[in-house]
């Protein structure tokens, strides 16, 4: 079982650009504290022993929601894409993605 | 100083035209108009549309139809409601003049039962705190002492009730940002059952969590608010097709026979003033024919640590659309990864940002199982105890929150701290449980107490009867220093 007191300043950077975040070094140091902080009061969920209990995802559990097979009426794509920071031929445009030519 | 007229009362008299719903709202502006600088509830007035669905609801009365339940009544929406063509920004940089392409479920349903939308309320960054100190936009202040916290996330909602500017309000409630801050400004708030309330619209924080529910300034206008917007809806996929409790009807059934548990796990850390009230309220009960005992439901104890595990997991998931692709915020750079990085570190705030990690973090390879799943397996653990104390007790009692309403910056800087406001209110949502807060007086400082009501999946027909009976037997509360409200 993982230590959560051992949370490191590189595991925080880690997980920063997992979450597409750029944190300053200050911040890195202040949420490397604050992290730790939780992950020390979740100890106590961490460590108990409940080997063989069902988790609990949703209470109300409800599944296979289906609705008939009918086109229904979608949102408006000219309202939809007035809300984007940028448009091309009625789809979002963005920078270049990976190492292609712009 | 004459008290606000209840919503109920206001449209009774919008139906039989004996009011009009313009005059309604007028007087409502003006209200915040003389207090919104003091307090800021609000994000956004939109005295323009609710003229508008004034106007349409008094057409409606004159041309002899009927506008509907809620005819004429203001209400306040949290700002994580979409509504369509208007600004939603869950009071964050990164949402910042985005007009959603649609309205929330919650909002046609207010529209159709002939309510007027007054505004987009104050929270928390994307409803995370308990204080509405991370709001990107400034912090709300409690109408009862400005120098205080309103509490969250659904802080504006409820301090704009309890200033007067409206009758009625919208929050949502993951970890307790509705019954928090109802208790910390002295209204009624309460937490519906998962699933009753379509979350169709709801910009989602911890989608598994997360139900909207009313605020109000008594119970019985919690509950006309709550029977105009629960039932089902094929929008939203964990809507539950099933007959909702209808409340208003069984305000005055009383609560002979009844059994109340006083769950005592949460009256451990509640403060001796605080404490002191759930014992007069339970005494109030017995009085009123219940039987009264107390009630150990051990788990709950494992609530805080379960949801700040689950809760950012979810969090982190449902944010990582906030990309600055479709909507909101861009922050332009040389490729897609480095404009999604520059754009979420600069649209998102510190609160957001740890949850964002934290859930990252529980989330990630090697440590999902000894976190997230075990919170999971918490979670299941947490309903057993439920159900167990259930099998003995129609409803439990206890305090909404450990204190009264702390000063503003007294936790901000401590996130742990602060995670520990949300003790009394974290286990209804982790088990999908409603939950209803009901003001109790003042404690030792003069400021409102709040005492919780919590009962099985569906019970919110007993937990409003029993809510009016702990209402009819409160203690009276000051008026709020900023409010000016009073009939229109």
């Amino acid at each position: 079982m993982p230590e959560p007191a051992h949370l490191t300043r590189e595991d925080v950077a880690h997980v920063a650009a997992l979450a597409r975040l750029h944190l300053t070094e200050e911040e890195l140091d202040l949420f490397t504290g604050q992290l730790a902080q939780v992950l020390d009061h979740a100890a106590d969920v961490a460590s108990l022993d409940l080997a063989g209990v069902v988790p609990t995802a949703h209470a109300m559990a409800v599944t296979n929601v289906l609705r008939p097979d009918e086109p229904i009426v979608c949102l408006d794509r000219d309202e939809v894409l007035a809300q984007a920071p940028s448009v091309e031929d009625h789809r979002f445009r963005v920078p270049r993605i990976l190492g292609e030519a712009p | 100083m004459t008290a606000p007229r209840p919503a109920l009362e206001t449209a009774a008299m919008v139906r039989a035209g004996e009011l009009s719903a313009v005059d309604v709202l007028e007087h409502h502006l003006a209200v915040i108009e003389a207090g919104e600088e003091a307090v800021h509830a609000f994000n956004l007035v939109t005295a323009d549309q609710a003229r508008a669905q004034a106007r349409a609801v008094d057409a409606t009365v004159a041309a002899g139809g009927d506008p509907g339940p809620l005819a004429g009544v203001p209400v306040a929406l949290k700002d994580n409601l979409c509504t369509r063509g208007i600004p939603t920004t869950c009071s964050s940089r990164i949402l910042e003049g985005w007009e959603p392409p649609y309205d929330a479920t919650v909002v046609t349903r207010l529209a159709a039962a002939g309510a007027v939308a007054i505004g987009k309320t104050n929270m928390d960054e994307f409803a995370m705190g308990s204080s509405t100190e991370t709001s990107a936009f400034g912090t709300t202040r409690n109408p009862h002492d400005t120098d205080r916290v309103p509490g969250g996330s659904s802080g504006g909602s409820a301090a704009a009730v309890a200033a007067g500017f409206a009758p009625l309000a919208l929050g949502s409630d993951t970890g307790g940002s509705i019954r928090q801050p109802a208790a910390l400004c002295g209204v009624v708030g309460m937490k519906p059952t998962y699933g009753t309330v379509s979350r169709y619209g709801l910009v989602a924080f911890a989608s598994s969590l997360d139900q909207i529910g009313p605020f109000a300034g008594s119970v019985a206008d919690a509950a006309l608010l709550f029977d105009a917007i629960g039932g089902h809806d094929p929008l939203d996929s964990t809507s539950l097709n099933r007959p909702t409790p209808r409340v208003l009807t069984v305000l005055d059934d009383g609560v002979d026979g009844m059994t109340v548990g006083i769950l005592t796990e949460l009256l451990d850390g509640a403060a001796p003033d605080v404490a002191a009230r759930v014992h007069q309220a339970a005494e109030a009960l017995a009085a009123a024919g219940a039987r009264v005992e107390e009630v150990s439901v051990p788990e709950v104890t494992l609530g805080l640590s379960a949801y700040y595990l689950i809760a950012p997991g979810e969090a982190s998931s449902n944010l990582a659309r906030y990309d600055g692709v479709r909507y909101g915020l861009r922050v332009d750079a040389e490729d897609t990864v480095a404009m999604n990085t520059a754009t979420r570190s600069q649209g998102f705030g510190a609160e957001v940002k740890r949850r964002i990690m934290l859930g990252t973090y529980v989330l990630s390879a090697g440590y999902m199982d000894a976190y997230y799943n075990q919170a999971l397996r918490v979670r299941t653990r947490i309903i057993e105890g439920f159900d167990t104390a259930y099998s003995r007790c129609d409803v439990l009692l206890g305090p909404t929150t450990p204190t009264t309403a702390f000063a503003i910056g007294a936790k901000v800087d401590d996130p742990l701290t602060m995670y520990l406001s949300d003790v009394c209110t974290i286990p209804s949502n982790l088990a999908g449980h409603p939950a209803i807060s009901v003001p109790y007086g003042p404690g030792e400082d003069g400021l409102p107490v709040g005492v919780q009501l919590l009962g099985p999946a569906l019970s919110e027909g007993t937990l409003f009867q029993v809510a009016a009976v702990v209402e009819g037997a409160a203690p009276p509360l000051a008026a709020p220093r900023v409010t000016t409200g009073g009939p229109a």
